[in-house]
């Protein structure tokens, strides 16, 4: 067997073990650095640029990415098999945006599909379906991003439109080759709207084989990474959503389609 | 397939109103046992020992003050007070006497004791004086053994200062055929002796002394019998028929062997408390209560005379009278064992003889009562295997996110296979419970002493770099100056002189005190309630049981591991750090400020130092000298430099993250102390085997321990159990329990320990239970032998600090076993909040 995949290299910011809140079971979460997107929100803004940069942390300066090969990865993704196993976890991949390294994150894929390891992706999907459809054969879960069916809006708030993004969604749905799930960041300001989240829910149901749409509340906790990285927070003080607003954006998604709808991951 | 009903059980209106009524005062100490020992063994002077204790008991049973406390459905209380607890001037009484005026204000336990108490045990313990078995221990130890222990390398105080307990006796017995029976096997026995048998003389003392014994819990039950006849009279109502059936439990069922499951509870509850009565030995326990409760269960359920319901509530009264039994002990031991505990185990679920998954109703019925009453005992424990049904787990892990650090979690696919490895049978094997914190035991058939000693293994880490000196006296063997080591493996095998030395000491004084209980402190109540004991004519104490062992355990793995891993890296390696540098730094606690007790040190050393240089100075002057130590200021580059040496050691990879190349240096440190051990042998014929856990004792003997190659700064406490160094892990739970399980925990048949700590955001939803499940199992396919959490938020044990009020029903983990929060000593608080807590990711 050709193993030439396992030095294939890539640019990683972190890796967690012990992810429980994202997907199935106990996961290890790889995070891929380099994004198509520039979501005002976004939590992980260290995640954003390819290159490697430096980030304040507790009055620390920490350096954000490394370049590791597969078989570095899956030397940690190894080490917490048996949790797997017992959990039904295994390895997601996140970002940054995965589709901004395909060959890297197909190299991992495929490691840890060969391993007997499940796999998931974090993704938006935003790249030439060329490069998506290679990954499919050794992906068990997609959790995709649907942000806002609006394109304007959509460019507006995350630096590029959806056309792409929801073209992209339907093919991965009609593949058939893995367990689509839509997650949906739910911002003030942005779509936490009843009529914005029926848009997104009524897409997400005319998917074929989708079964759950996720809202994700809008969370402040990356906001001093932003300073970290002297830049600019433009999210400024938005509160979050209360839960009351949060349950009652479920019971619409639910309304508006035939979907289970859960809050957070 | 295994039948068993899931569903969670209500809680009768009953159990708060009980908790409420045991937790209203401060326990209180008593003296009623002491005047009737003391009575009695005043009488029966030159009598067989055996005998003057079973007179002793039998003095004890009949004139002890008894109470029914309000709305009690299972009734005998040792005390008049809730909680209250009697003494035991046989085995020690000095440091009560001594403590007399401080122990309602200690830290650690507090117990109220009236003026008038402290008066009458003063005069009973007069007669003590020159008989206790405490004394004739120390008579029995080697001046090396002694020298060891007044230098803190190890405490035996356990057993030396009380009673050994630790065991569980055959319950399931007892309740079936009654003391009545018990007292028939010993007539049986006593008839088949024959004056010229080589042991008549000994073993027939031994069954006269047990058929007091049983006669006298029978008469003991008959009282409560008459007295809730009494009650009844004033009573009417549900409360009159209560009484009454109270009473009719009492008469006969002691006697002639349960006929219902409510008899079978106050059975069970009598051999609980009059064990307990015998001696002051703890950790009588229950052992697997749903397994031998379960025939009486399940005859009256199916006849429809009894409910699920009030099933439930009779455990439920059990749970509240285990936390009714309690304990003084002196303020050290106190420290080592805080929380008030018992250590009552009781283990629900694992497999029988056969191999076969046993969880039945009582497995979830005991789960269930932990979350009812909502107190430290029992030590409620669960076996897990290949084979346990999840819902059982899940059910346990609902009872883990209350926060209660209950159940803890126990592998029968090491314990069994560790407990072969120990000349136990297969069958023996799978029917093992849990003794105290976490030693396995084959129930009904063992005197294991579970909990002999604790051996910090940092101290003879010290003496590497003191060349065996402590204090400026030579305490130990001398393995060269360590300065002039040229290798790590001489460096290596100085510390494994130094334990081997320490070990075989701590053998001498756990066989010194063994032999002691032996001459004077026999239980022959408990004794004939353990297999073998009857049929070979000798009580627990001589080695009667079927298996005999002896248990120390030895704590501080994971500093040990870590300092190897530094001092082989840093100096050996690297060169980065000499070993000169290296010990001074130690001893000047890296540069950081000294406190009192290392300035003490440093002054008694210098002045033994200058008196062997010829100098004569009083012991008048150590005050001066200890001014003169406090004022010397490091220069500044000397104290940067060991603030620098410390740094290095901080940034070296530690034990708990998954890191082979540390973790393999943590398992070798291990097996330096359960090697060893295994290859001694006890004065009742059995073999010592390794624990590996510290119950508190990591705080108080961390306190008498100096700055370590670790990084770990002076007098601050040493790494609990097996679990990793506190705050060095932090790759997360996957991480630490794979550091963990690579330690050999097989070798450890008497107990590993791991505490873990969660933020209750990991266990939250049934996702969360689903996921910790997993973590447990996963961690027990790498054969971890036991794992304990508390989920509690650091936020509320900074806040029970603050506000203890708010708090007092806050029921955490602490080693082996759960305590309540706010009667932990602030250090031991310090500890357990400053353990990591493990989140998931985000």
């Amino acid at each position: 067997m050709d193993n030439g995949y396992l030095t294939t290299k890539g640019r990683i910011f972190d890796i967690q073990r012990y992810s429980i809140h994202d997907g199935y079971g106990i996961r290890t979460i790889v995070f891929l650095k380099g994004c198509f997107l520039h979501c005002r929100w976004c939590c992980n803004p260290e995640s954003q640029r390819h290159d490697i940069e430096t980030m304040i942390v507790q009055g620390k300066e920490k350096v954000i990415g490394r370049d590791v090969t597969v078989a570095e990865v899956m030397e940690i993704v190894e080490k917490d098999r048996d949790y797997y196993r017992r959990s039904g976890g295994g390895m997601t991949l996140s970002g940054g945006e995965i589709l901004f390294q395909p060959d890297f994150a197909l190299a991992l894929l495929r490691a840890a599909k060969e391993r007997g390891i499940t796999t998931a992706v974090e993704s938006t999907a935003c790249a030439k379906w060329e490069v998506i459809e290679p990954l499919l054969p050794y992906l068990d879960q997609y959790l995709m991003d649907i942000k806002h069916m609006n394109s304007g809006k959509h460019r507006q708030f995350t630096g590029i439109s959806n056309e792409r993004i929801l073209e992209n969604a339907r093919r991965i749905a009609q593949s058939g080759q893995t367990e689509l799930s839509i997650r949906v960041p739910t911002i003030p300001t942005f779509n936490a709207t009843p009529e914005e989240i029926a848009q997104i829910a009524e897409f997400a149901d005319s998917l074929p084989g989708v079964k759950r749409i996720h809202l994700l509340p809008y969370h402040r906790l990356g906001s001093d990474k932003y300073e970290g990285l002297g830049r600019n927070y433009e999210m400024g003080d938005i509160p979050v959503p209360d839960l009351a607003t949060m349950e009652l954006l479920k019971k619409t998604a639910e309304e508006h389609s035939h979907l289970e709808c859960v809050l957070g991951g | 397939m295994a039948e068993y009903y899931v569903p969670e059980l209500p809680r009768s209106e009953r159990i708060p109103r009980l908790v409420h009524h045991l937790y209203a005062k401060m326990p209180e100490i008593e003296s009623a046992r002491a005047k009737l020992i003391t009575e009695s063994y005043k009488a029966s002077e030159g009598q067989p020992q055996v005998l003057r204790r079973a007179l002793a008991f039998s003095h004890i049973l009949k004139h002890i003050p008894i109470i029914i406390r309000p709305e009690e459905l299972i009734v005998g209380s040792t005390t008049l007070a809730p909680r209250g607890c009697q003494t035991y001037p046989e085995f020690s009484y000095e440091w009560l006497e001594a403590e007399f005026d401080t122990v309602e204000h200690r830290e650690a336990d507090p117990f109220y004791i009236s003026k008038q108490t402290a008066a009458e045990l003063r005069e009973a313990n007069k007669y003590w004086k020159g008989r206790t078995s405490s004394e004739l221990a120390e008579s029995y130890m080697a001046p090396e053994t002694k020298k060891a222990i007044e230098h803190n390398i190890f405490t035996t105080g356990n057993y030396f200062y009380n009673g050994v307990g630790h065991y569980t006796v055959d319950y399931g017995k007892v309740i079936t055929i009654g003391f009545g029976g018990m007292m028939r096997e010993a007539a049986a026995e006593l008839a088949g002796c024959r004056p010229g048998d080589a042991d008549y003389v000994t073993k027939t003392a031994m069954l006269k002394a047990m058929i007091l014994d049983y006669q006298a819990a029978i008469d003991y039950a008959a009282r409560y019998a008459d007295l809730a006849q009494q009650e009844a009279a004033k009573e009417s109502g549900q409360r009159r028929e209560e009484l009454l059936t109270i009473a009719a439990n009492c008469r006969t069922a002691p006697a002639e062997g349960a006929k219902t499951f409510w008899e079978a509870c106050q059975v069970f509850w009598f051999i609980q408390q009059l064990i307990q009565i015998e001696s002051s030995g703890h950790s009588i326990s229950p052992g697997r209560f749903d397994q031998y409760m379960f025939p009486f269960y399940k005859k009256d359920l199916d006849a429809g005379k009894l409910t699920r319901d009030f099933a439930q509530e009779l455990v439920d009264c059990i749970w509240v009278k285990l936390n009714d039994l309690n304990k003084c002990r002196d303020a050290q031991s106190a420290k080592g064992f805080a929380g008030y505990s018992l250590f009552q185990n009781l283990i629900v679920g694992g497999q029988n003889e056969e191999g076969r998954d046993v969880t039945n109703d009582l497995s979830f019925i005991c789960i269930t009562a932990s979350k009812h009453v909502f107190l430290p005992m029992p030590s409620l424990s669960i076996r897990v295997w290949n084979g346990s049904p999840h819902d059982l787990l899940i059910r346990a892990a609902d009872l883990t996110r209350t926060g209660i650090g209950l159940p803890a979690w126990y592998n029968d696919e090491v314990i069994i296979p560790a407990m072969m490895n120990r000349g136990v049978p297969l069958e023996d094997a799978r029917n093992y419970c849990i003794i105290g914190c976490v030693e396995p035991s084959v129930p009904g058939k063992t005197f294991g002493w579970h909990d002999a000693a604790f051996f910090n293994m940092c101290r003879p880490l010290e003496l590497v770099f003191s060349n065996g000196c402590d204090l400026g006296e030579q305490i130990s063997v001398r393995t060269g100056e360590v300065e002039e080591m040229q290798t790590y493996e001489e460096f290596f095998r100085a510390y494994q002189e130094q334990m081997n030395y320490m070990i075989s000491l701590l053998v001498n004084s756990d066989n010194a005190i063994d032999v002691a209980h032996r001459v004077l402190n026999q239980n022959p109540f408990a004794s004939g309630m353990v297999e073998n004991c009857m049929r070979s004519g000798k009580v627990l104490e001589e080695g009667g049981a079927v298996y005999n062992f002896t248990g120390p355990q030895g704590f501080g793995i994971a500093n040990v591991g870590n300092a190897l891993y530094a001092v082989k890296k840093l100096v050996f390696d690297e060169h980065r750090v000499t070993m000169r540098e290296l010990k001074n730094a130690m001893k000047m606690n890296f540069g950081e400020p000294l406190d009192e007790r290392s300035i003490t040190d440093i002054a008694i050393e210098t002045i033994r130092e200058m008196r062997r240089q010829g100098h004569e100075i009083p012991d008048s002057q150590l005050p001066d000298v200890i001014r003169k130590v406090a004022q010397i200021q490091l220069p500044d580059e000397v104290r940067e430099r060991y603030k620098e040496i410390r740094r290095m050691i901080l940034e070296l990879p530690k034990f708990g993250n998954d890191i082979d190349e540390v973790d393999e240096f943590a398992r070798e440190a291990a097996y330096l102390y359960s090697r060893p051990i295994e290859t001694y042998h006890n004065p009742r014929g059995g073999q010592y085997q390794a624990g590996m856990y510290p119950v508190s004792a990591n705080v108080p003997l961390g306190a008498q321990t100096g700055a370590t190659p670790d990084g770990r700064l002076a007098h601050t406490p040493v790494a609990d159990g097996v679990s990793p160094y506190v705050g060095t892990d932090v790759n997360g739970p996957t991480a630490a329990c794979n550091s963990v399980a690579k330690l050999d925990h097989g070798i450890c048949s008497n107990g590993t320990l791991f505490n873990q700590k969660f933020h209750p955001s990991a266990l939250s939803g049934t996702k969360g239970l689903d996921d910790f499940v997993a973590l447990i199992r996963s961690y027990f396919d790498q054969k971890g032998m036991h794992m304990q959490f508390n989920v509690v938020s650091r936020e509320t044990l900074l806040d029970a600090q603050k506000h203890p009020e708010n708090y007092q029903h806050l029921v955490v983990r602490v080693a082996g076993y759960s305590a309540l929060f706010t009667t932990l000593s602030r250090s031991l608080q310090d500890d357990i909040i400053s353990r990591t807590e493990q989140t998931s990711a985000m």
